[in-house]
């Protein structure tokens, strides 16, 4: 197995699946020709084709209600949003169409589409490249929203994604693609979405979290083990619909949990997750549910000191993670 | 100043708590005056003052428990006042300076306490519940001192590591009982309630016979219909001449007393290393009143009429009602009888009343359909529970002594059956 970066998976994993499925297609603003800003789709045009590698207009809507369309006739779109803020012009799209038409239709129709779409802080994007936006879409019944935290697991939950017969949305971490490399398994492989994954397993402290917080917390686990601590991090993958169960069981495990998102704190996929547990765990915990989380100010400040304060870091968890054990 | 102390209220009966203060500081009493109530095991009992005088000072808080012979409260008879002058002095302090000299336990005590307003979390709570762990005797590691689950299951692990302070472990126990009170006016209101006196002794009870008994459970199911055809005919005639009610549940209690009799380990008792069987047939029987519950007992219920239980059951439900019922009347009981049908209930597992072998529990008495000779008739059926101690009884004995208990219910009539 080759040590591949989480952009080259992703790429591999889009490159499979077009390969295997002619109905797979790519629709976005640059992805053709350009091969995508942060070269994702780079070379599939050439490849697979002008039409099945679509550049479009600078307009989501219609990125996303022309990939609706094309999954409703048996098509796989796989449709790119170029920074994910940019999808807000297609949440109505997303949100009353594509999330409702095997409901609506009562089954009759269906919509097997992804969208991609790069998310998060910490690459001096500042507003409107930096945001996360998947809390959004989190509380709509019919979507799928899954965020890979690793190489394996960009290529594995893409494909399975692209397999869905559902829209899934696909959030990937800007600034994964070229931090986090790993050995990732070649030709077909899948990773089931719904499930959450332990990255880590330990007897004094949960941490429950996802996207590139994975590896932040991962990393401070790492320092803590040094004087003994004991952390299990528990990878939530897909955090619509959440994996309940995994959730549960790793909580009443150690007693504590710590919920880290680089979203804003209020209302985010933590808060969904903090009820979970209080309402299945009540009687398994041994400190208040504590979370860390981006502050509620309205976007990723630009100013590189004010960036670091905003974004959720190995520092800021491993101190809120020994605050945890030592409660 | 003359002492009174904790009296001793039955045999091996090691302490008390007083449930309720009846006199204040400065009030005046005479010889046999009720001064307190105070609750050993399901028992409330008046203590009445020995002395004439004035009351001086109340050592032991409401809800406190104290050891037999432990002062509780200081009276100035005639001849104190006339030799000691100087005690007054000490009766003018505040109640806080007091309880301190008259207390000496209790600043050690406070020692080995945990910080005030410790944080239990839930898990360490139901923890120390399952494993019936003193929290007081487990050293805390976490933020100030705080109890982590850690903690607890390093102690569930090696019981010895709270062995240290086990000694001390009444002190700190008193501690906390005797401050409950007074955390809870601070408290917002609804939100903690103290466990003390009665609730505190069944709660004790239960533990004990839940966790100490094996349970198993056997239910019957019973026609009573000439057993209640023959009760109402009786009833209104009853009551005119005896000035009480004739109950269902006498006819239980009846038919349960005689039965004890021709099976005896019913009517025993588990003793560590031997049974005893009782000889005399004591019925218990629950009352319960308000948020109490008293098991008071009919003693030789054998050799009573149906009217006799009758009778005793009355007497014995109107004192519970009035919190009147003494040791006297709750001792000695050797099976219960528990009329849960009382509140409509047609099915419950009882938990046996330590030290017995067995607690019968007499349901609701229902009108059903049943099929006899292949026809549907509509019959009175009852259902009675029987909760038995497997260590001294297995199915087939309890069995045998619930179905002649059925028996006898069905075969009550008119014509066979005197009530007196």
């Amino acid at each position: 197995m080759a040590k591949i970066s989480y952009l080259q998976a992703i790429h591999n994993a889009l490159n499979f699946e077009m390969g295997r499925d002619d109905d797979v297609f790519i629709l976005g603003e640059d992805v053709g020709k350009k091969g995508g800003v942060f070269k994702v789709t780079e070379g599939l045009q050439e490849k697979y084709g002008k039409l099945r590698c679509l550049d479009t207009p600078l307009a989501e809507s219609n990125i996303v209600g022309t990939g609706i369309g094309a999954a409703m006739m048996g098509k796989r779109p796989v449709a790119e949003i170029q920074f994910a803020e940019y999808i807000l012009p297609a949440t109505n799209q997303i949100l009353s169409e594509a999330a409702k038409i095997r409901y609506r239709s009562n089954g009759d129709w269906h919509c097997p589409m992804v969208i991609r779409a790069p998310f998060g802080g910490g690459i001096h994007g500042a507003l409107y490249h930096s945001q996360s936006i998947e809390s959004i879409f989190a509380s709509t019944p019919g979507l799928k929203v899954v965020i890979p935290s690793t190489p394996a697991d960009a290529k594995g939950l893409l494909i399975s994604a692209i397999r869905d017969n559902d829209p899934v949305l696909y959030f990937e971490h800007k600034k994964s693609y070229r931090l986090l490399k790993e050995e990732v398994p070649e030709g077909d492989y899948t990773v089931p979405i719904g499930k959450a994954d332990v990255k880590r397993s330990g007897e004094d402290i949960t941490v429950i979290t996802y996207g590139l917080c994975v590896n932040y917390s991962l990393q401070a686990a790492e320092r803590l083990s040094k004087d003994g601590h004991d952390v299990e991090i528990l990878d939530l993958r897909t955090v619509y619909p959440l994996d309940k169960e995994s959730i549960i069981a790793s909580a009443k495990k150690t007693g504590k949990v710590l919920l880290v998102t680089e979203d804003n704190l209020e209302g985010s996929i933590m808060s969904e997750v903090s009820a979970i547990i209080g309402e299945n765990c009540l009687y398994d915990l041994d400190a208040p549910i504590m979370r860390l989380a981006g502050p509620d100010v309205p976007a990723m400040p630009y100013s590189p000191p004010m960036e670091d304060f905003f974004m959720v870091n190995p520092e800021k968890i491993e101190e809120k993670m020994l605050e945890l054990i030592e409660h | 100043m003359t002492e009174i102390k904790m009296p001793k209220l039955g045999e091996s009966v090691t302490e008390g708590t007083i449930e309720k203060w009846l006199v204040s500081p400065g009030d005046t009493i005479e010889q046999y005056d009720p001064i307190c109530e105070v609750i050993t095991d399901k028992v409330t009992a008046e203590v009445p003052s020995v002395f004439d005088g004035t009351i001086g000072e109340l050592l032991v808080q409401e809800g406190e428990t104290v050891e037999v012979g432990a002062p509780i409260c200081t009276i100035k008879t005639d001849a104190d006042s006339a030799d000691e002058p100087k005690t007054e002095e000490s009766t003018a302090e505040d109640s806080a300076g007091t309880a301190e000299k008259h207390n000496p336990s209790k600043p050690q005590a406070s020692k080995t306490d945990k910080p005030k307003g410790a944080r239990i979390s839930p898990v360490v709570m139901r923890l120390a519940g399952e494993h019936d762990i003193n929290l007081n005797q487990v050293t805390g590691t976490g933020f100030n001192g705080r109890i982590t689950k850690k903690d607890i299951l390093k102690v569930i692990e090696d019981p010895t590591l709270a062995g240290e302070k086990s000694k001390e472990s009444p002190e700190p126990k008193k501690q906390q009982t005797s401050e409950a009170p007074a955390e809870s006016t601070q408290a917002v209101p609804g939100e903690e309630i103290p466990v003390s006196g009665v609730r505190a002794a069944i709660a004790n009870k239960m533990v004990q016979s839940s966790t100490e008994i094996p349970h198993a459970w056997l239910m019957m199911e019973v026609d009573a219909t000439n057993m209640v055809n023959t009760r109402n005919q009786l009833k209104d005639k009853f009551k005119e001449t005896e000035g009480f009610n004739l109950t269902f549940f006498s006819f239980f209690v009846k038919a349960v007393a005689e039965t004890l009799k021709e099976y005896p380990m019913l009517n025993s008792s588990w003793q560590g290393d031997k049974i005893v069987v009782n000889k005399d047939i004591n019925i218990s029987i629950a009352v319960a009143s308000d948020d109490k519950l008293y098991v008071p007992v009919i003693k030789n219920a054998d050799e009573l009429t149906i009217k006799g239980i009758a009778k005793k059951v009355n007497e014995l439900a109107s004192l519970g009602r009035e919190h009147k019922l003494t040791s006297a009347h709750m001792s000695g009981g050797t099976f219960t009888v528990n009329n849960t049908g009382a509140f409509g209930s047609v099915q419950s597992m009882g938990i046996i009343n330590h030290p017995q072998a067995a607690i019968l529990q007499v349901e609701s008495i229902v009108k059903k359909p049943v099929i006899i000779d292949d026809m549907i008739a509509v019959r009175h059926m009852v259902n009675l529970c029987l909760s038995i101690d497997h260590r001294i009884l297995d199915g087939l004995v309890a069995g045998k002594f619930l179905k002649r208990v059925k028996e006898k219910i069905e075969m009550i009539s008119s014509e066979h059956t005197s009530v007196y």
